[in-house]
Order: C-alpha cells, then sequence, then structure tokens
C-alpha cells in the first residue's frame, strides 16, 4: 500500500498532464474493422486503439481531441497500406489531434495531412513511400512533430506548411527529396533530427504565389544533416524538383533564421545554401512575397567534407574561386548582399562563398530570433529556447451556446427564410411572436420536428443538427427580434 | 389584436412600392444585421473562429477574410435597383444582372458574355457571390475594389458602353433616383462615388455560406452524403489538391496561378493577370475563382469553354501543360501536375462541389427598375413576372393569416 501511493499519485500527475484526453473513452480497432467508423463513433477526448495489422484505408478526422494510437506487439505494427491506390492515410482538420505509432505506407498523397487543425501532436509513426509528403500539417497553429522516421518521398517528407508555432523533434528523414521543410511558416523549431541521404536535408522556404507569405523566426539547431546526396527524383514542375542534390540545409528567402550546433558532413553540393527566389526557376512573380532572406544566422556548427561533387551551378559559381570543390556555407545572389543582416560565427573556419558582406554573429549587436516568452539572454545563441510551440493551445473553435452564439446561427441559417415583418420562404417573426408569445422553449422544440402549420408555406426543414441549448437559444435570440 | 394589425400594416405599407414610386428598404437583406449606428454588418458561424493573419484560408472550422459591409439598407437596396436597371448601360440594352444573373448563380450561362455591341467579351462573366470577401476582382486581379472594378464594365466601349457624364445625366435626369439617392446618402449630389457606392454595398450583401458544406464544417457530419464526404476528401488530398487553391471557407485562396487552360478554339493565348500587372511571369495566370454555388455558372474557366462541371475537374487530370499551345513556356503551378483520378474520383468531385450549392440569401429582382425599362437579364431568362423564379417571392405578409 505504501508503494502504491506514490505510484498512484504518478499516475494522476500523469492523467493530469494528459489533459481531458485522458477521461475520455477507448475505442479498439483490429485487423479487419474500420478506423473510420471507430473515428466516426468517437467522441471529443476519445482515444482510438489500433491493434496491430494491414488497414487499407483513409482515415479522416474533422472532430476535435481525437486521438489515434497505434499498438505495437513484439515488433507488429498496426499498418496503413495505401497499395499506390489510395490517396491519403490521414486528413485531420480538428483541433488537438494526435497520432502515433503507425506504420502508413504506399499512399500517393500523403501519410498524415492536416488543414487548419490546432494543437496537433504527430509522433512515432513509421512511413514509407507515401507519395508526396510523409508529414504535411497545412495552416495549422501549436504543433509538434517528434520522433517519426520517414523515407522514400517524393517531395518533403516533414512539410511544416503556412503553420505557427512548431516543434520538429527528433525524427529521422532518409532517403527523400526533401528531409524537412518548414515553408511560409513562422516561430519553428527543427531540433535534434537526422537528415541523411536526401536530395536536400533541411529547407526553410518561402514560396510565392501562397496566401501566407512570410516565413521568419526558425531555429534549426543540433540536427544531424549528413550525406543529403540522393540525386533528385521530385516530380517535374514540383519546387523541391529544382534542389541539387548534395545540399544539407537551404534557407531560401526566409527570415530570421538560425542555424546552431548542427553537424553538418558529407554534402556534396554544399553544407548550408542561403539564398533568395533567384535560385528557384519557373515560379509565377508575387508582389507581395518579399525574395530575399534577411537577418539569417549561422552560429557555431561542425562542418566538414561537403561540397565534394558540386551540382553544375554551384561548380560553375566555385570555378570563379578557382576551386571545384562546393563550399560549407554558400550565399547566393540577394542573399550575399549586406542589406540583408546576416550572419556567420568563425567565418574562416568554414570553406564558404559569397559571405563577404556578412557580419560577424558574435557582435553583440546582432538581434537574436524572437523566442516565445523570453528573448534569449545571450545575443546570436538561442541554446535557452526550449520550444517555439505555445505556453497555453490555440483557441478553441466554437460557437457559443449562448446569443453571440444564436446571433450567429440565426443570421446564418434561420435569416435566409425568415424576416422580421415581410414574408419570405417562412413566416416573418412577427407572426411567430403573436403566436408563440415569450415562450422561446416551444419555439425550441417545433424547429427540431418541424410539422406542416400553415397552409400557405412550405414545411420548415428540420434544426435538429443545433443541440437542444443551442436551439433554445436561437429561439430565446429570436423573440428579441424587433425590426 | 387590433393594435398589432395596425402596427403590422403601418410596417408593410413602410416597405411596399405603390405604383410609380420606390421606396428604399428600411431592412438589411439576410446575413447581414443592423448594427446600432444603422448599418448592415454580417454575421455567419464561421466568426466564432479564427483564421491565420486573418487570411481566411484553411480547413473546415476557419474564419473568414475581412469582409466588406458596413453599407445601409437603403444603400443596399438602391444598388440593388441599379444593379438591374438597363439605364446603366449607353442604350439601354443592358444591366449588371443581364452577366450577372441571380438565376444564373450571378454569371450568364454564357461561354463569354455579350456587351452592348452584341459581340462575346474577352471572358466568362464571374460570379459575384460573396464578392464581399474578394482582396482582388476580375478574373486577372487587377481590380482592389468594387468599386474600382465596377467602373470597367460601366465605361468599356464593349461592355455596357457608357461613360460618367453620361451616366450621371441619366440618372439625375430620373426623378426616381433623384429621390432614390437623396434618401440613400442624405444628400443631394448625385454623384459617380454615389453611384459606385451603392452597386458595391448591394454586391457585398451577396452571401453564400449556407450549404451543406457549411453545415458539415460546423460540425454536422449527416450533412455531407457518404458519396460527398468522399468527393471532400479527394478535393483536399494531396493527389487531387484542389483545397490548395481552392481554399476553404471561401474555396479560393484569392491568389493569381497560371494553370494552362485551353482557350475556345481558334482563339489565341489569354494573357492573363500578365497583360495588367506587367509581369511576364504570370503570363496565362487567373485569379483562383471561389467555388461557392459553382454548380450554377457553367460553363467554366475564363474562357468557358468547359460545359460541366465533369469537363472542368478533368482538366486537371490531363497532364501538366497538356492545353498550353506551342512555343508558349508558361509558368505552371507547382500543383499542376498528373493526379490520375480515376472516373469515379472526379464523380465524387461533383458530387461534393455540388453540395457547395447554398442560395437562402437569393436577393429578389425588382418587378420593376426607376428607368421603366424591363430589368436585366441572363440571355433566355425572361423578364420577372412571366417566369417561375428559383427565388424566394417577397410578399408583402398577409396579416389576415395571423391566429
Amino acid at each position: 500500500m505504501i508503494a502504491a501511493r506514490p505510484l498512484l499519485t504518478l499516475l494522476l500527475s500523469l492523467l493530469a498532464l494528459m489533459g481531458n484526453t485522458a477521461f475520455g473513452a477507448l475505442h479498439d480497432v483490429h485487423e479487419g474493422d474500420s478506423i473510420q467508423a471507430a473515428v466516426e463513433a468517437a467522441e471529443p477526448g476519445d482515444t482510438i486503439r489500433v491493434h496491430p495489422g494491414i488497414y487499407r484505408e483513409t482515415v479522416y478526422v474533422d472532430k476535435d481531441d481525437i486521438t489515434l494510437r497505434g499498438v505495437v506487439e513484439e515488433g507488429e505494427w498496426p499498418t496503413l497500406e495505401g497499395d499506390k491506390q489510395l490517396n491519403d492515410a490521414i486528413l485531420y482538420s480538428g483541433n488537438g489531434f494526435t497520432v502515433e505509432w503507425f506504420k502508413i505506407t504506399h499512399y500517393k498523397g500523403n501519410a498524415i495531412m492536416g488543414q487548419a487543425g490546432n494543437n496537433f501532436s504527430i509522433r512515432n509513426n513509421w512511413i514509407i513511400d507515401t507519395g508526396v509528403y510523409g508529414i504535411f500539417p497545412e495552416f495549422g497553429e501549436n504543433g509538434l512533430i517528434e520522433n517519426n522516421v520517414l523515407s522514400g518521398i517524393e517531395d518533403a517528407a516533414i512539410y511544416v506548411g503556412m503553420c505557427d508555432y512548431i516543434d520538429v523533434r527528433n525524427n529521422h528523414v532518409f532517403e527523400n527529396v526533401a528531409g524537412i521543410e518548414i515553408e511560409n511558416s513562422r516561430h519553428a523549431l527543427v531540433e535534434g533530427n537526422i537528415a541523411r541521404d536526401n536530395t536536400g536535408g533541411i529547407l526553410v522556404f518561402i514560396t510565392p504565389g501562397l496566401p501566407i507569405k512570410t516565413s521568419y523566426d526558425a531555429i534549426v539547431r543540433r540536427n544531424t544533416v549528413i550525406n543529403n546526396n540522393t540525386p533528385n527524383f521530385a516530380i517535374p514542375g514540383s519546387l523541391v524538383s529544382t534542389i541539387p542534390a548534395g545540399t544539407g540545409i537551404i534557407v531560401n528567402s526566409g527570415d530570421d533564421v538560425v542555424i546552431e550546433d548542427n553537424i553538418i558532413t558529407g554534402n556534396n553540393t554544399a553544407g548550408i545554401i542561403v539564398t533568395s527566389q533567384d535560385f528557384a526557376t519557373g515560379v509565377a512573380g508575387d508582389p507581395a512575397s518579399d525574395p530575399n532572406p534577411d537577418r539569417v544566422q549561422i552560429l557555431d556548427n561542425v562542418m566538414f567534407n561537403n561540397g565534394n561533387d558540386p551540382a553544375t551551378d554551384v561548380k560553375a559559381l566555385m570555378l570563379t574561386q578557382f576551386s571545384t570543390t562546393g563550399p560549407d556555407i554558400l550565399a547566393y545572389k540577394g542573399a550575399a548582399e549586406a542589406e540583408r543582416e546576416s550572419c556567420v560565427s568563425r567565418k574562416s573556419a568554414y570553406r564558404t562563398f559569397g559571405l563577404e558582406e556578412w557580419g560577424d554573429c558574435t557582435s553583440p549587436t546582432v538581434r537574436a530570433a524572437d523566442a516565445v516568452g523570453s528573448a534569449p539572454a545571450l545575443a546570436g545563441t538561442t541554446r535557452d529556447v526550449t520550444t517555439k510551440m505555445l505556453p497555453e493551445p490555440a483557441t478553441p473553435r466554437v460557437i457559443t451556446v449562448d446569443a453571440n452564439g444564436a446571433k450567429l446561427v440565426y443570421q446564418g441559417i434561420c435569416a435566409g427564410c425568415h424576416t422580421y415583418n415581410i414574408r419570405m420562404i417562412g413566416p416573418p417573426v412577427m407572426a411567430i411572436k403573436a403566436q408563440y408569445g415569450e415562450d422561446a422553449s416551444a419555439i425550441a422544440s417545433y424547429i427540431a420536428a418541424p410539422e406542416k402549420k400553415r397552409p400557405d408555406f412550405p414545411t420548415m426543414p428540420p434544426q435538429d443538427h443545433l443541440s437542444e441549448a443551442m436551439r433554445l437559444e436561437v429561439a430565446k435570440y429570436m423573440l428579441t427580434l424587433n425590426k | 389584436m387590433r393594435l398589432l394589425t395596425v402596427c403590422l400594416l403601418a410596417l408593410v405599407l413602410g416597405r411596399a412600392a405603390t405604383a410609380g414610386e420606390f421606396v428604399l428598404s428600411a431592412y438589411c437583406p439576410p446575413a447581414l444585421r443592423l448594427d446600432d449606428a444603422g448599418n448592415c454588418v454580417l454575421h455567419s458561424q464561421y466568426q466564432a473562429y479564427a483564421s491565420l493573419y486573418d487570411k481566411g484560408v484553411g480547413g473546415l472550422k476557419t474564419g473568414l477574410p475581412p469582409v466588406r459591409d458596413g453599407f445601409t439598407p437603403q444603400q443596399i437596396d438602391l444598388g440593388r435597383y441599379l444593379f438591374f436597371d438597363p439605364l446603366l448601360s449607353a442604350d439601354g440594352s443592358i444591366a449588371c444582372s443581364s452577366c450577372h444573373d441571380p438565376e444564373r448563380g450571378f454569371s450568364d450561362g454564357q461561354a463569354r458574355s455579350i456587351g452592348v455591341q452584341g459581340t462575346p467579351l474577352q471572358r466568362s462573366a464571374p460570379s459575384l457571390w460573396n464578392v464581399a470577401f474578394m482582396q482582388r476582382l476580375l478574373w486577372d486581379g487587377s481590380k482592389a475594389s468594387l468599386e474600382e472594378q465596377l467602373q470597367g464594365p460601366l465605361y468599356a466601349a464593349e461592355e455596357m458602353g457608357g461613360n460618367p457624364q453620361k451616366l450621371l445625366a441619366a440618372l439625375r435626369g430620373n426623378a426616381h433616383y433623384r429621390q432614390l439617392f437623396s434618401s440613400a446618402f442624405n444628400d443631394d449630389s448625385l454623384d459617380l462615388a454615389q453611384i459606385y457606392t451603392a452597386l458595391a454595398a448591394f454586391e457585398s450583401s451577396l452571401i453564400s455560406l449556407n450549404s451543406r458544406y457549411d453545415l458539415y464544417a460546423h460540425g454536422v457530419h449527416s450533412a455531407l452524403t457518404g458519396p460527398e464526404k468522399e468527393g471532400l476528401n479527394v478535393f483536399r488530398s494531396f493527389v487531387a489538391r484542389c483545397a490548395e487553391c481552392h481554399t476553404p471557407p471561401l474555396f479560393t485562396n484569392q491568389q493569381i496561378a497560371v494553370l494552362g487552360v485551353p482557350e475556345a478554339e481558334g482563339r489565341p493565348l489569354d494573357p492573363g493577370a500578365a497583360a495588367t500587372s506587367g509581369d511576364d511571369s504570370q503570363r496565362g495566370g487567373f485569379r483562383v475563382p471561389s467555388l461557392r454555388n459553382v454548380a450554377l455558372t457553367a460553363p467554366y474557366m475564363h474562357a468557358g469553354n468547359f460545359d460541366s462541371l465533369r469537363e472542368a475537374a478533368a482538366f486537371y487530370t490531363g497532364g501538366r501543360g497538356h492545353a498550353v499551345p506551342e512555343g508558349e513556356n508558361l509558368n505552371l503551378h507547382w500543383h499542376i501536375w498528373d493526379p490520375e483520378l480515376s472516373d469515379s474520383e472526379l464523380d465524387r468531385l461533383v458530387d461534393f462541389l455540388m453540395a457547395l450549392t447554398d442560395q437562402s440569401f437569393l436577393p429578389e429582382i425588382p418587378k420593376t427598375v426607376p428607368s421603366g425599362l424591363p430589368p436585366g437579364r441572363a440571355p433566355g431568362l425572361a423578364p420577372p413576372g412571366t417566369h417561375a423564379l428559383h427565388s424566394h417571392p417577397v410578399t408583402e405578409f398577409d396579416h389576415e393569416a395571423l391566429p
């Protein structure tokens, strides 16, 4: 008993840490069952446990706070198998989505794709050859991508697109075109990942023509970026199809990027390329997109043995310096200009090209990248920044069950058929008020299952999609109308 | 009861136009609600949600981009009369509504619209649904506001063919309009800015955010059928990639995209955005149109040469650049590839697109307009009164029907 008590305390603390998800229901899915059926049965806060076996389906989660958890037993993984027939393995739009411990393979589009799901966790997944991307959160805020292993992806294995406040940690990405790509996103920490044997290891990009135009405040730290020399096998026309094989890290137009404490070796074109949008061609212009990378800081990194067999364009550049090997660091075109205010530490330790105008990062005048919460103690280093995720989850997206929510629902739905005093499809509100007086609850029950009441009006469509409480609020709101 | 009847009667008379007289509505169109300052402002369930940087792009529960609203009910209603009145064209033959007919999804059912000269224009008429949210207008995205945009068709020789002086003279010469402008603006100047404001006010009131898809987005998952949900998943998958540019909630990301869409037989390549922006890298680029109410606006694309949604969707699976004329080197959008969609996937996409239809806030077509001319309608659509309109007939409420 004495020993059990601390254990219980620990368990309770763990449950508290896990938030409301710990108190949801468990849904077990076994081979032969449908994961999607379990998602449909699940309520926010529930966990779906998927046991080992092969599952051939596209799972989509348009609810909040759902956890998809694979159960791995003696090396047997629950496997989502796309057979190169299915488009995406997992699509989610809800907030608070967690997916972990799945093997996902042979899809055509993505393994895991999010569209505007906030507060997500994607971890411990094993993803092989799932088409264009492996893990692709888009339009998401506050997310974690951790401990995933991805290979054989024809674009970016981990692609953070138009997101904010994202940590990408401890993933292993290999034999993809791009290992990790942070694109048109802000506040990202890319830390402790292994990016090896891709065409390009880690990318921080602004792509023109997207609705969210900026990429800034990214930390690329303590990653192992080695031997990214795989010939580019991207689909022609895709943006990464122009990445030269042999590139460790590319910053294309991203601003306020800190590259620190990485090991970058064996990349045959260059260790780090910082470039303006001149680098990628064949994209329509976008005047709202700033083509230049500003305030890039390359701090202490271990770099050697890069540039052994540079791509043609880089080789041509290096020949102007009478060298046939590529550099550790290359600043290309606009990225080389002094007005970019970029800097490098210990420049003399590396073989570089185009860094003549760059500053020295050890100078205290250099502004450190913004940290969430507090600024770094030392100008330059980011070592005290532990996360870019938000201290609190992103705002919930709910239509509140009160007068404010009721007003939105009334104007969004009811107002199409009812005006105050004019006959439209339904009777005017004044007629309804005359009939019901102050009895909002009678209206609330009527609209759940309407029957034909007035010979000269069509029967109202049922509004039972609204909760009982919301129906009452809407009815009360309707009765307040006086014009 | 009697008091109520009297009140009702007063209200009904306050709204109705008696013969030979036009009275502007004191009420906002649905979706909009009068605020304390007397302006009509949007209310939508989507306002309960945020969007990154207020861009109004994302997924199911994503907020809208900034909206043009805040016009008075009278300005909106005056705009409605102007919109349908052929007096705004040089020869009184067409109105805004001739190419943007409510019964054709605020387009006109034509591949290319017909102007006063009777010849087809360069491009098809874009729908006006939800135009209140568009940060750039026209197929080439070259106009930043409705007021700026609408001067194009008003004054282009081949469109409505007017000019500012003629337009002012026509409206100022009409006693009804003098009275209506004075009532809408509390000002007797009847100037061009007021005309543009009123038209913009009416166009901004055309809100469609209440489709079955929207119910699904708000969490009512039974609102879409199985095939429609399959279509949604094809639509947002990274194989078809439709949602990458036709991004919810408005089903457009409002960017310029170079698709390599074919022109009609025998027509030269339309340079699109490049012609107005001067940026040749945008050659063949067009503003991504919203897909809301898209089922109502065939034929499709800027050239209007796809007759059905199925054909329009199939364009994207024809291979990157398959319709680009020889000798053209366009900067095709990176999402244009060959997704190899199956026939059934294309069918499901069409199923889904049809679930985006919502005309619950369709405005009334006026029976008469101040000029006395027949209200402008799209080709083939009879004047109101002789044709059953699929809109909500707005009639005076019969107070005798009260219990």
